[in-house]
Parts: C-alpha cells; sequence; structure tokens
C-alpha cells in the first residue's frame, strides 16, 4: 500500500484495542444513504517508476524554448545551492512555527528575511511574506484603507501602467469591502505617468496611490513627484516594486519628500523558477507606525526563559486565529518555502551580486531592443529609461507572431494588444541575465523569418 | 476572586464606568477582563473628539493570545484618552480602576447610566459566567 | 544548537562571486538611482550553505520527527511528488508562454481538474486559489455572485459554527458579509434548531467543516443541506478536513454547493514552513459560471485556459497567473500515484490511526472531549483536569512532548473545548511511533504527578527554552539593525 505503513497484524491489534470489527466500521456514524463505494472516475495507481515516466514525457513535449517574456516573472540564474538546501525536509516538509522552540530554524530565517526586504525596500518593517505580488498588492490597499485614517472614501488610483492583471487582482479580493479602484491614464507618447495626471483629483478625499516602478512596460516613472502629490493630498503611497530592480534604483522608501507607505511585490526574480507562475512569494514592508495594520505573519526576536535570544511569531492578535471576523485579513499561510529560497538567493548574491544580475539584465534587454528593431516591421514604443523590458510595435497581429515564433523554440513576448488596444500590434519583451548574445541573435533572426 | 469596586458601574462585557464630579465619565475594564485576558501588550483607545453610542466599540485591548474590544457603556463624546497606555499597557494589569483608566466620555443620554450594572450585579454575572 | 544571524557571519568584501554574471554598469538616472546599497549579508558560497543548513537543523519536521499538528493533516510528503515538479521543462515554463507550448503541463493540471471533482462529487473545480484561505474567499465571493446574478441583494449573513477555524470568520468579512455564529451541542454536532432559527431572508450561505474541527461528523449533515437550501442559502464546504473521509463520501453528494481542498493536507503538498498552500475550489451546477479564473479546458485533444472570455461572470483573478502551479504538479503526481484504491486507503487509515490513538489514550485516563463519538483523522483529549489538579495545561504537555522528541499536537484550538490538544496522526505514521507517542503522554502525565515545575519547565533539550512572547510584543523587535559587517 503506498506510503501506508501497517502491517496485518498492526490492523488486526488497532482494531482490537478500539473494539470495532473492521475499518469501516469506524464510518459508521456517516449516514448510509450518502457513502459511496469506488472513485471510477480515478485511475489505478502508478508505481514511482511509471509516474517518473509519464512526467517525463509530459515535461517533454513542453520542452524548454527560449525564452524572452517577462510581464511579472523573470528567468534568472539560480544558484545550485538554492533549492539543495530549500528542499531540505526540515524545511520542506515543517509547518508554520506554532511551537517556537522546535522551529527556530524556520524563525530566525524569517526574521533574516525581514531584515533583507526591510533594508531593500528602504522601509522599517516587512511581514513573513503573502501569496504572490498581485495579492499582495490587494492587502496593500485594505490595509491603506485601515491606516489612513483621515479618509474615508476608499477609493485607490491606479495608474494604468500598473500590471493588468494586479489590478484585476486587487478588485477581485478588495471590491468586497467598497473599495473603488480609479485608474489614471499614462501619458501616449511616454509610456509614463505624468504626476500632472493627478491634478483632476487634487482636494478629493483619496485614500491611496499606486506606483509601479519599474512600470509595466518596464519603464522608469517619475515616483517622486507622484509620491509627494500623493502625501499632499493626503493619500498613502503603494509602491509596486520588482525586488532586483532595487539593487540599482532608489528604493520607495527614499521616493519623494517623505517616502512612501507600503511597498509591495512579487519576490520571484530571487530564486524562485518560473514554474508556470507559481508557488512565488508576495512580499510587503511599511513604516513601524502602520505594523498593526500589516497583514500577514510577523516574525520577533525576544528571550528565552533563560535570558538567551530567541524567534517567535509575534503580533499575532492581527489574525484569524485571534481575531475571527475581525481580523487584518483572512491570510493564513505565507509562503514559507519560497521566502526560503529568497532569502538564500540575497545571502549568495549579497549587494553587489544583485546589482550585478540587475545591471546585466538591463544591458541585455537594450541589445536585445537594439537587434529587434533592426528587423523590418519592428519599432520600439516608448525610447525613456528603463529596467528590463520594453515595449516593441509590429506591423502585424501579435499573436500570430507569438505563435511562429513559439514553432521555432522561442517565447517571445507576453502580447499587449488586449490589455492595450491603443498600442496596436505590441509586444512587451524582456531579456535577463541569462540571454546570451546567441540567444538574442537567434530571436532576432527568427523574427526576421516571420515578419518576411 | 477579583475586585469590583461598588461605586463604580458595568456592562456584563467587563466594562466599568465611573461618574466623575464634573458629570464626565471615566471608562475601563474590570480586573476580572485584566486577568482574563492576561499580560496586555497593546492598547488603542478612541481619539479625542469621537461621538460613541451606547454599546458601539471604542477601543481595543490586546493580550498575546487575545484581543478584545471595549465597548462603550455609554454614548456621548470622547473628552480624553489615557496616551500613556500607548507605551505602558501594563498599566491596565496593574492598576484597572486606576492608571489603567481607557478614555472620558462626556455622556449625551444621562439615562442611559440607569441600565448598567451596578458591583451586585456585575458580581451575579461573573458567577453566572462560571467565575 | 544555535546559529549566528546571517548578518554576523558576513565580512566587507567578501562574495560568493561564482554566482555572479559578467559584470555591467547599469545606466540609470541620477535622481532615480541607488545611493546606498541594501543591507545584504557579505558572505562566501560555503557559508551561506552551513548558514542555512545549520537553521533547518533547528527545525522538527515531517521527515524528522512524528508531527501530529491536528488540523494540519502532516502526513509524508513523497519525494517523487517534488522530483517530478522539479523537472526542468516544468520550472522553465513561462506562465503566459503560448497554450501551445504547454501542453504537457496543461494536460496534468486538466487531469488533475477531473480528479478532483470525482473525489469530491463536484461538477467543476478551479485550481487557482493559492491557500485554503484563498478558496473560502472564492468561495463565499461565488456565493456572494451567485445571489447577486439573481437580483437577492439582501443576503449578506453567512453562518459559522462556534467551532470554525477563524479563517471562516475572517473570509466572510472580506467577502462584505456578516457573520452569524451557532453554538455545538455536547455531542459535537452543530445545535441543529439555533440553525433554524439562524436562516432566513438573508442567508447568504452556511460555512461547515465535516468532519468538523471537534473532530467528529455533523451526523444531521443531510438536514443542514435541507434547512439552509429551503431558506435560499448555499453551502460551503471547508476542506481542511476532506482527509477524513476521502473516497468514503462526498461533499457533493452530502448537498454542498461549492467546496475548497487544501492540497498541502489531503494531496500531501509540501507544507514548507508555513506555505505554500495551495486551495482548489469545486462548484456545482449552479455556480460553474462564478468560478476563478483561468482555468483549463479541453477541446478535442489541445488544452487551452479558459479565462474572462469564456467565463464572463467569473468572479476574476485571484493570482498573478494561475496560482501554486508547482504545488498543484506535486498533488497531481501524488494522486496518479495512489489511484483508485490509495486514495480509500487514505481515508481508512487516518480514521484507524486516530481511533486507535483514541482508544489507548482513553484507557490511559486520558479525558476526550467526545468520548461517545468515533474520531474522524482525529480527535480531541482535554487537560481540563490535569489543570485543575496538577497545575499542568495542555501547554505544559505541549511543551514537555517537544523533549521527547515529538512534535505538539494543536494546543488551544478549537477554543470551545478547555485545555485541550487536538490530535491527528495521518495515514503514513505506524504504529510502533504512534505507541511511542502515546507512552510519552503517560510519562509526562506521571512527571506531572511527581514533580509539576519540571514538565512546566520544558522544553529543556531544544535550541531555546519557552520564549518571552509579552516581550516580543511589546518590544517589537522585527528586524536586525546593525550593518553587515
Amino acid at each position: 500500500m503506498p506510503f501506508i505503513p501497517h502491517t496485518d497484524t498492526d490492523v488486526k491489534e488497532m482494531l482490537a484495542a478500539i473494539g470495532a470489527p473492521a475499518i469501516d466500521s469506524l464510518f459508521d456514524e456517516i449516514p448510509a444513504s450518502l457513502r459511496i463505494q469506488s472513485l471510477a472516475g480515478i485511475p489505478e495507481a502508478l508505481t514511482e517508476m511509471e509516474v517518473n515516466r509519464l512526467m517525463q514525457s509530459r515535461a517533454q513535449r513542453d520542452g524548454r524554448p527560449l525564452n524572452f517574456i517577462g510581464a511579472g516573472a523573470y528567468e534568472h540564474h539560480i544558484p545550485a545551492a538554492v533549492w539543495a538546501i530549500v528542499t531540505r525536509g526540515e524545511f520542506y516538509s515543517a509547518y508554520t512555527p506554532y511551537q517556537a522552540e522546535a522551529s527556530q530554524g524556520t524563525l530566525q530565517l524569517l526574521y533574516e528575511y525581514q531584515t533583507m526586504m526591510a533594508s531593500l525596500t528602504g522601509m522599517q518593517v516587512s511581514n513573513a511574506s503573502l501569496y504572490d505580488g498581485a495579492s499582495a498588492l490587494a492587502e496593500a490597499c485594505l490595509m491603506a484603507v485601515r491606516a489612513n485614517r483621515k479618509s474615508k472614501s476608499a477609493r485607490i488610483l491606479v495608474p494604468t501602467t500598473v500590471n493588468p492583471t494586479y489590478l484585476e487582482v486587487s478588485r477581485a479580493i478588495a471590491e468586497g469591502q467598497q473599495l473603488t479602484f480609479e485608474t489614471v491614464a499614462y501619458t501616449p507618447g511616454t509610456g509614463t505617468t505624468a504626476a500632472s495626471a493627478f491634478n483632476a483629483y487634487s482636494g478629493q478625499d483619496i485614500t491611496a496611490v499606486v506606483i509601479q516602478h519599474p512600470n509595466f512596460f518596464g519603464l522608469l516613472e517619475d515616483v517622486d513627484a507622484i509620491t509627494d502629490w500623493a502625501h499632499a493630498n493626503g493619500a498613502l503611497v503603494i509602491a509596486v516594486v520588482n525586488p532586483m530592480s532595487l539593487a540599482i534604483l532608489k528604493p520607495p522608501g527614499e521616493w519623494g519628500a517623505k517616502g512612501v507607505d507600503v511597498v509591495v511585490g512579487d519576490g520571484q526574480p530571487f530564486g524562485v523558477p518560473l514554474s508556470s507562475g507559481g508557488p512565488n512569494f508576495g512580499f510587503m514592508t511599511t513604516r513601524m507606525e502602520h505594523v498593526r495594520q500589516m497583514p500577514g505573519r510577523i516574525i520577533g526576536r525576544t528571550v528565552d526563559l533563560d535570558g538567551k535570544p530567541g524567534f517567535t511569531l509575534t503580533l499575532q492578535a492581527r489574525e484569524q486565529h485571534i481575531r475571527r471576523s475581525k481580523a487584518t485579513s483572512n491570510i493564513c499561510t505565507n509562503q514559507g518555502l519560497l521566502v526560503t529560497a529568497g532569502t538564500i538567493y540575497m545571502s549568495l548574491l549579497g549587494a553587489s551580486g544583485l546589482e550585478q544580475v540587475a545591471s546585466t539584465c538591463q544591458r541585455r534587454t537594450s541589445e536585445l531592443v537594439a537587434a529587434l528593431t533592426k528587423v523590418k516591421g519592428v519599432k520600439l514604443a516608448f525610447a525613456g529609461p528603463r529596467f528590463h523590458e520594453a515595449v516593441l510595435q509590429l506591423d502585424r497581429k501579435v499573436s500570430d507572431v507569438i505563435e511562429a515564433l513559439a514553432s521555432r523554440g522561442i517565447i517571445g513576448g507576453f502580447d499587449l494588444s488586449r490589455r492595450y488596444p491603443e498600442l496596436g500590434n505590441a509586444l512587451l519583451v524582456c531579456a535577463t541575465e541569462t540571454r546570451t548574445d546567441e540567444d538574442i541573435a537567434a530571436y532576432a533572426k527568427a523574427l526576421a523569418e516571420v515578419l518576411k | 476572586m477579583s475586585s469590583i469596586p461598588a461605586d463604580l458601574k458595568y456592562l456584563d462585557s467587563h466594562e466599568w464606568a465611573r461618574v466623575e464630579s464634573d458629570g464626565t465619565v471615566t471608562i475601563g475594564i474590570s480586573d476580572h477582563a485584566q486577568g482574563a485576558l492576561g499580560d496586555l501588550v497593546f492598547v488603542e483607545v478612541p481619539e479625542v473628539g469621537k461621538s460613541l453610542s451606547k454599546g458601539g466599540a471604542a477601543a481595543v485591548v490586546e493580550s498575546v493570545k487575545a484581543a478584545s474590544d471595549v465597548y462603550s457603556p455609554l454614548s456621548g463624546e470622547v473628552i480624553a484618552a489615557n496616551d500613556s497606555l500607548g507605551s505602558a499597557p501594563e498599566l491596565v494589569n496593574q492598576d484597572p480602576y486606576g492608571q489603567g483608566w481607557l478614555f472620558k466620555i462626556k455622556p449625551s443620554n444621562s439615562a442611559e447610566l440607569g441600565q448598567l450594572l451596578d458591583a451586585k450585579a456585575y458580581e451575579k454575572a461573573l458567577e453566572a459566567e462560571g467565575h | 544548537m544555535r546559529e549566528p544571524l546571517i548578518f554576523q557571519h558576513s565580512r566587507s568584501g567578501r562574495s560568493a562571486v561564482a554566482q555572479y554574471p559578467h559584470g555591467e554598469k547599469a545606466d540609470v538616472p541620477a535622481a532615480l538611482r541607488r545611493k546606498q546599497p541594501p543591507n545584504l549579508p557579505e558572505v562566501s558560497e560555503l557559508q551561506a550553505v552551513r548558514h542555512f543548513t545549520r537553521l533547518s537543523q533547528l527545525n522538527f519536521s515531517i521527515d524528522t520527527h512524528f508531527y501530529p499538528l491536528g488540523s494540519c493533516t502532516m502526513k509524508y510528503n513523497p519525494r517523487a511528488c517534488n522530483q517530478n515538479a522539479m523537472l526542468p521543462e516544468f520550472l522553465s515554463r513561462h506562465p503566459l508562454g503560448p497554450d501551445s507550448a504547454g501542453q504537457g503541463f496543461l494536460s496534468c493540471m486538466y487531469e488533475l481538474q477531473e480528479m478532483l471533482k470525482e473525489v469530491t462529487g463536484m461538477k467543476g473545480v478551479s485550481l487557482t486559489p493559492m491557500a485554503g484561505a484563498q478558496g473560502e474567499f472564492a468561495g463565499v465571493a461565488m456565493i456572494r455572485a451567485y445571489h447577486k446574478a439573481r437580483g437577492d441583494l439582501q443576503r449578506t449573513e453567512i453562518i459559522c459554527p462556534d467551532a470554525a477555524h477563524g479563517t471562516n470568520p475572517a473570509t466572510a468579512t472580506m467577502c462584505g458579509c456578516s457573520v452569524i455564529e451557532i453554538p455545538s451541542l455536547p455531542s459535537g454536532d452543530i445545535d441543529f434548531e439555533a440553525l433554524k432559527k439562524a436562516v432566513g431572508p438573508k442567508t447568504a450561505g452556511i460555512m461547515l467543516t465535516n468532519p468538523s474541527t471537534l473532530g467528529v461528523f455533523e451526523r444531521r449533515i443531510e438536514e443542514v443541506a435541507r434547512v439552509v437550501h429551503e431558506a435560499g442559502g448555499l453551502l460551503y464546504y471547508d476542506g481542511a478536513n476532506l482527509n477524513a473521509i476521502l473516497g468514503k463520501v462526498r461533499p457533493g453528494d452530502m448537498g454542498f454547493d461549492v467546496i475548497h481542498m487544501n492540497l498541502h493536507k489531503t494531496f500531501s503538498t509540501p507544507h514548507g514552513g508555513g506555505g505554500p498552500g495551495s486551495g482548489a475550489v469545486g462548484v456545482n451546477q449552479r455556480l460553474l459560471p462564478f468560478m476563478p479564473v483561468p482555468v483549463v479546458g479541453k477541446e478535442g485533444d489541445r488544452y487551452r485556459w479558459l479565462d474572462e472570455r469564456d467565463l464572463p461572470q467569473t468572479i476574476g483573478r485571484l493570482s498573478a497567473f494561475m496560482g501554486n502551479a508547482g504545488v498543484l504538479l506535486r498533488a497531481y503526481v501524488y494522486m496518479r500515484m495512489l489511484g483508485r484504491a490509495g486514495m480509500q486507503r487514505v481515508a481508512e487509515f487516518s480514521a484507524l490511526n486516530a481511533n486507535y490513538m483514541l482508544a489507548r489514550l482513553k484507557q490511559a485516563g486520558f479525558d476526550a472531549a467526545y468520548p461517545d463519538r468515533r474520531a474522524s483523522h482525529e480527535f480531541i483529549i482535554t487537560m481540563k483536569r490535569q489543570a485543575k489538579e496538577l497545575g499542568v495545561n495542555a501547554m505544559d504537555f505541549a511543551k514537555r512532548l517537544l523533549d521527547y522528541g515529538f512534535h505538539a499536537p494543536t494546543t488551544y484550538f478549537p477554543l470551545l473545548v478547555p485545555e485541550c490538544l487536538l490530535i491527528e496522526p495521518t495515514e503514513t505514521e505506524s504504529k510502533q511511533e504512534i505507541d511511542a507517542f502515546i507512552d510519552a503522554l503517560i510519562a509526562i502525565e506521571k512527571e506531572a504527578l511527581e514533580d509539576a515545575a519540571k514538565v512546566k519547565g520544558a522544553p529543556y533539550t531544544l535550541p531555546v527554552r519557552r520564549l518571552d512572547d509579552v516581550r516580543a510584543a511589546k518590544q517589537l523587535d522585527l528586524t536586525y539593525q546593525e550593518r553587515s559587517g
């Protein structure tokens, strides 16, 4: 019996101790009319060898095409040490550290993670992670409503350069609590959001302003001016950032005169594989004054009975298992295993390693843009400063081009034409440090063939 | 047995109210309540100027393992809040009827006072709860 | 054993340079450039590997210890599930790549949806919720959307038993509903008369866990379903305890309209120190149009993502992509390895283990919270008597168990049983392991009789002794303040 250790003797002895004639009698409190006898639709069991063959064949069907999409999930080199440690049973098969004395490894790692994320984002405190970047933005908007006590409107302003899926997720999660999301258009020529675009809202009750930087197009926003506009108008500022970019970009804690109030994003670039989009981890950092409004697990350092330092879950009274219907969120788990990967990744790379990775990504994307815009029928949509993504405009329907590239082993980019019809046949491309000169040349050659 | 001063009024949700000589009312949580919660780690008091209605949530007290809303025994406007609890929430544990007071209100409906429990009735309520 | 913080291993100028790409310089406008580097450690690769390996050794885990944490289903996580989910092709697949380049992956997800439909008796499954709590959110949001679509706008009340997991009421609030709590009877069943009084024209639905968090099966479930449905409400099934009934009885047959499953419990994906979870939802016919997107569809022999264009009434998206895909792959492999018969054995042997433990503990003089009931896959004992007579409470027993080499059961949940330990052995534990745990509890009670202070001072053999939680919450120390050496 797969994964079940009982011998026939065990079963007999156990049933005798219970005083039950058979295992089936343990289910005698379930109404007989509801019982089922078998699960006809489930296939027969496979051995490990058989399941390995099956999964290898499924995996091979997808192969390993050359990837040039970012759009919220980025392919970076992952040091071998990261997942060798993450998949150690002591991390992999432990649970939420309710028994702190038996979970000091997980707890100390999370404390180190909180320290790293707070510093990277230029904020004072971090939680122990949320599900992903999109749901972290939703939680940040809910948090802003609690934290901005002067505002009664629960109105959130969101530039259209914020990842459109992040906005959809925020709506799905937060609209039940009467938050409203209003979009602010970007400047057509630049692909960035002008601070003056917010002037239409001056003097109104706005709870929070969201700024994604680099924005969904990969471009750098005027973060100082937008942050200052929001604070001058009584709104909190929520920054959505790619953590990798913070190795070279000014952290949100230093935007504008006062810095932002909440920072969220997806930690996937730090040691987490693409893996069809998950599991990733969402991060959230904030100012100390808002810590009690922050959702999710938080780890604190304290002392034990002997006065020696140790780590424990803290501020639990915010959470659902104590507050129930008045909790800051219904969130229960974090993404501990992925945070483990992220923390090891940050430790291996350090500040200078991250700077090298981020810088190389930016350079690679510039080279990609240069190579692809040489192809007839391709032009660059926005020329401003960017991190590691760019919007290209093609001379024909993007989805057809993507399919044609896929058949040549190249995942060419993210089709923007549905979300941003005003951009025409627009394609969002990305090259990280993992793309070589040869990779870029291969893409340019394939694109030239497709657009011929 | 917890202390239940005879000169105060109570709610069965464990708040106390003291009518001061100037007609304002000071509000806190009972000795029993602080004991049941354990060491408090955080207290959130209402903002001065806020208007409260009788029975509405007015403050929050938190220990490591529990969080509890504090309900206002009376309707009225908050005229003072005990800001020292921000840095010293343990005052509620140490002196629940004195330095551990939570907030003061100017009552808007004095008839509500008559609806509160006196010390005897509160003691009975505690017994009924099984303490 | 202790381990310094990674920052204390750090020295300026040290690095794991093999991990760096070849040097490039970024081109960033001065006003947007970072001025001071972040406070990250500067360590060698060996130092990092040794530090995090040592940290791992400070943990209890399923792979190292019996971990009978009630309500959490800490069963063995087969290594094959991890290995197959981490095949390089799966790891490198971008979530926004075209469906044509992901047929292998999509076929696994489609078959997973189908298998989950079969084991739960539901008509549709969406895999996107990223944890149980998000699955709950999706479920209640669908109930709200259903009533709204019918123009029945006043249904905003969600009924929860007092024994419910805290996420249930918290979820109802997140969905803009109010919570009506109904009591449980001394038998562990819900108070049916109170339920009848609670339902009405404002009832959106009821959230139930069955078997409940009290470790017993709700025997009048068919009547509960009838009463709620007749009042116009829907039934939500919290799948926290699905392990107990897998292949024996299905939520869909009990009358539930919408369910979530905790794949990290029932289908053995890793708990990972507190996540990732995975909270797939299942729905019956009437809630099909409202499922969260994306879901995998099959047209001929091709698989594709269905999105807002296919399901215009969807409650929307809950994650940036499609949820915890890698976790879903692990669940898929696990289900294929168990197969049809293995699925039923999950319920059988988890019930056998739980009922055996309960019988032996009762025999040893411990007090069961529901002594006349069958245990589901878990059960509650109460230490009320020991707390009163010996001054040794449930938490003291829990901490002392750590010294004996066992992770503690869940303590002080559910809230309505005083001094409780909620114990869930799971089907993957052997009789020997269970016997050793029972012997440890008996030994601790004996210790408590002889020397209560010894038990109250536990643990003694772990990296730290009991921690000052009050200090942790009052003097917040949430980040290390010194810069790396």
